[in-house]
């Protein structure tokens, strides 16, 4: 009885999964197993994904490469929070959460106004006689941009990790002879090892199909797997292979979350092995 | 004996304003087994950290084979502990644990091999050397602590409370057990505990510890049967503790009587504070007794009996095997070695009335002195 009830209490949910998850699903799979133009079924969309290989590749490319300079720049910050005082880590916290209660479009637009020919920083460089640079449209400014609007989603798993490190394994450490780089080497970097690899899928899942920041920070030769999509569906009206476009990325995003997911999961016993 | 290894000198301890250790001065020589024994938060775990180097003392000296560590960093001194609830690194088995502080030293692959499964051995843990430590039972990672700790032959084990997570029975063990190793190692012992049973059976010396001030160091035996004060008395098994007058050496006057006693080397007619272990008594028919009282309460602890006898008002506590009924009328005597005598101290008082009895005085007093802190 009691059971029948609790049931009741998720049909809400599932009834949205259904409606919005289930059913746009299979007309994703529909499109990209359909002709365009007479709408029968063919695999000619999918046998097209080959061309699009390079995207595919240029975007895990820059989604890794700002993946691990969130780790790098993260790290040591969830480190710092997590070793302060409970009230100033509440502080930190917040801090680090500040910029995603703004909009992801406001923040790439703001970089726009400061990397931009005529923006705020290459008017100050002005100001001090020194020649405009050319900070946007340059791959190096949509790295900064993934690394801007993914960093907390690095920070906060990391935290939430290192902050549950026992203090007594450290001291264990040093008094088994550890300097403080030993120490962290053989022991807090280990144990932080499922707060990296959740910081990793967080990051590198958004920014491998993500589609506006390449847009308005790289150069028009840049084009990553989600603007490519967003083409054929806007403006290229394919929506069919479009559509299994998107279904590879799906794909390619539940490979990537379970090889991570794997990693965390054996972690224990590959250290037995070692 | 042997020589002084550690010495601490005139330590202070002080966290945020508050005076943790006041004035600690102690010398443990080498081979030693020696515990630190007080009740939760008398100063015991801040000086047994003080020594691993995992705090700096306020002001003093911690003074090592005759130099000053202080400033010494933990992973720079030959002193390895075993920490309270183990601290075993979760994410490395059994063996990596173990071998831990010998690959950070650098030793060869097959030394680090042999000496790891000797000392899975020597803590009865042959076999397990692949084992998560999650798997492990709480004896088991203790085990393993120790293990851990004692693989790099440090000068100096430093152990808190290592069997305090564990039941009464594998504590009986694991105390033997300790003692072996520490026997067959010579590695010095520097014991954190606040069970001074513990203490005294596994001992050379024993430091008794009291609002982060020594109060007697000694040998166990003489913890006992010399207490120094009220606190150690009371705080070291059961004792009735009553106000005396020493009118001369080997003579002491208390509940209107007069007594031979051992005692000597105080003041004419010096007040003082008597001790009588509870074991110590003997019954006697009553036109015998030295002192006559009205048994009140009688309770079967399995290896004797706790028997509260009313004297004019103070009650007493006597363990005997002789059965009273309640209510009966008792004699006692008291022969000199029963009767230990000790100066007035700021404890006077406060301890060794078991007027308050109940079959719970051992959890009474211990709370009393926790609050005390």
């Amino acid at each position: 009885m009691k059971r029948n009830k609790s049931v009741l209490l998720s049909v809400p949910y599932i009834l949205w999964m259904v409606a919005f998850t289930l059913i746009p699903l299979g007309v994703v799979c529909y499109y990209a197993l359909t002709d365009p133009n007479t709408g029968e079924f063919t695999w000619s969309n999918i046998a097209e994904l080959g061309t699009f290989l390079p995207v595919f590749g240029e975007s895990i490319g820059y989604s890794l490469v700002s993946a691990l300079l969130c780790l790098v720049l993260g790290y040591p910050v969830a480190y710092f929070i997590a070793h302060r005082k409970p009230l100033t880590q509440k502080l930190l916290y917040m801090l680090v959460m500040l910029p995603m209660c703004m909009s992801f479009l406001l923040r790439t637009l703001a970089w726009v106004a400061l990397l931009q020919d005529t923006g705020i920083i290459n008017d100050f460089l002005e100001m001090l006689g020194l020649a405009r640079l050319p900070l946007i449209r340059h791959p190096v400014a949509v790295v900064l941009g993934m690394v801007y609007n993914y960093l907390p989603y690095m920070i906060l798993p990391l935290y939430a990790i290192i902050v549950k490190i026992d203090n007594r394994l450290i001291e264990a450490a040093e008094d088994l002879g550890c300097t403080p780089a030993q120490t962290f080497v053989k022991v807090v970097l280990p144990l932080s090892m499922p707060g990296i690899v959740s910081g990793i899928t967080m990051v590198f899942v958004p920014a491998v199909s993500t589609f506006y920041i390449s847009q308005k920070l790289g150069d028009t030769g840049t084009f990553l797997i989600g603007d490519v999509i967003e083409r054929l569906f806007k403006q290229g009206d394919n929506a069919n292979l479009g559509a299994a476009l998107s279904l590879l990325l799906m794909i390619l995003v539940f490979v990537c979350t379970g090889i991570m997911n794997k990693l965390t999961d054996s972690d224990g016993e590959e250290m037995v092995v070692v | 004996m042997s020589k002084e290894l550690i010495r601490l000198q005139n330590l202070t301890m002080e966290f945020d304003g508050e005076r943790i250790l006041d004035g600690i001065n102690l010398y443990i020589k080498d081979h030693e087994f020696l515990t630190l024994l007080g009740p939760s938060g008398c100063g015991k775990t801040t000086t047994l950290r003080i020594v691993g180097g995992f705090l700096t003392p306020t002001t003093g000296e911690v003074m090592f084979d005759g130099k000053c560590i202080n400033d010494v960093p933990p992973y720079e001194r030959q002193i390895n502990t075993v920490f309270q609830r183990y601290a075993l690194f979760p994410h490395l088995n059994v063996f990596d644990n173990i071998a831990f502080g010998l690959r950070v030293a650098k030793m060869p692959k097959d030394e680090i091999t042999k000496r790891v499964n000797d000392m899975l051995e020597i803590v009865s843990l042959k076999g397990y050397g692949h084992r998560n430590i999650s798997s492990l039972s709480g004896g088991q990672q203790q085990r393993v602590a120790i293990a851990r700790a004692l693989v790099n032959e440090p000068k100096v084990l430093l152990l808190d409370e290592p069997l305090g997570a564990l039941d009464l029975r594998l504590r009986k063990d694991m105390q033997n057990e300790l003692k072996r190793i520490q026997q067959a190692t010579g590695i010095t012992f520097i014991y954190v505990t606040h069970d001074q049973e513990e203490a005294l059976s596994m001992s050379d010396t024993v430091v008794v510890m009291d609002k982060g001030r020594i109060q007697q160091i000694g040998r166990p035996e003489d913890i006992y049967n010399e207490p120094t004060n009220a606190f150690v008395a009371d705080f070291i098994g059961e004792s009735n503790i009553l106000d005396g007058v020493m009118l001369e050496d080997y003579k002491v006057r208390f509940f209107g009587r007069t007594f031979k006693c051992l005692d000597a080397g105080f003041e004419p007619n010096e007040p003082v504070d008597v001790v009588i272990r509870p074991e110590d008594i003997d019954f006697v028919p009553p036109q015998e007794g030295h002192l006559v009282g009205t048994v009140t309460s009688v309770t079967f602890k399995g290896l004797n009996y706790d028997i509260i006898v009313d004297f004019k008002g103070f009650k007493w506590l006597i363990q005997t095997t002789d059965h009273q009924p309640e209510g009966a009328t008792v004699g006692i005597r008291l022969n000199p070695e029963d009767i230990h005598i000790m100066h007035k101290s700021e404890y006077s008082g406060l301890f060794g009335d078991y007027s308050s009895y109940s079959a719970e005085y051992d959890e009474l007093t211990e709370d009393a002195a926790d609050e005390e802190e």
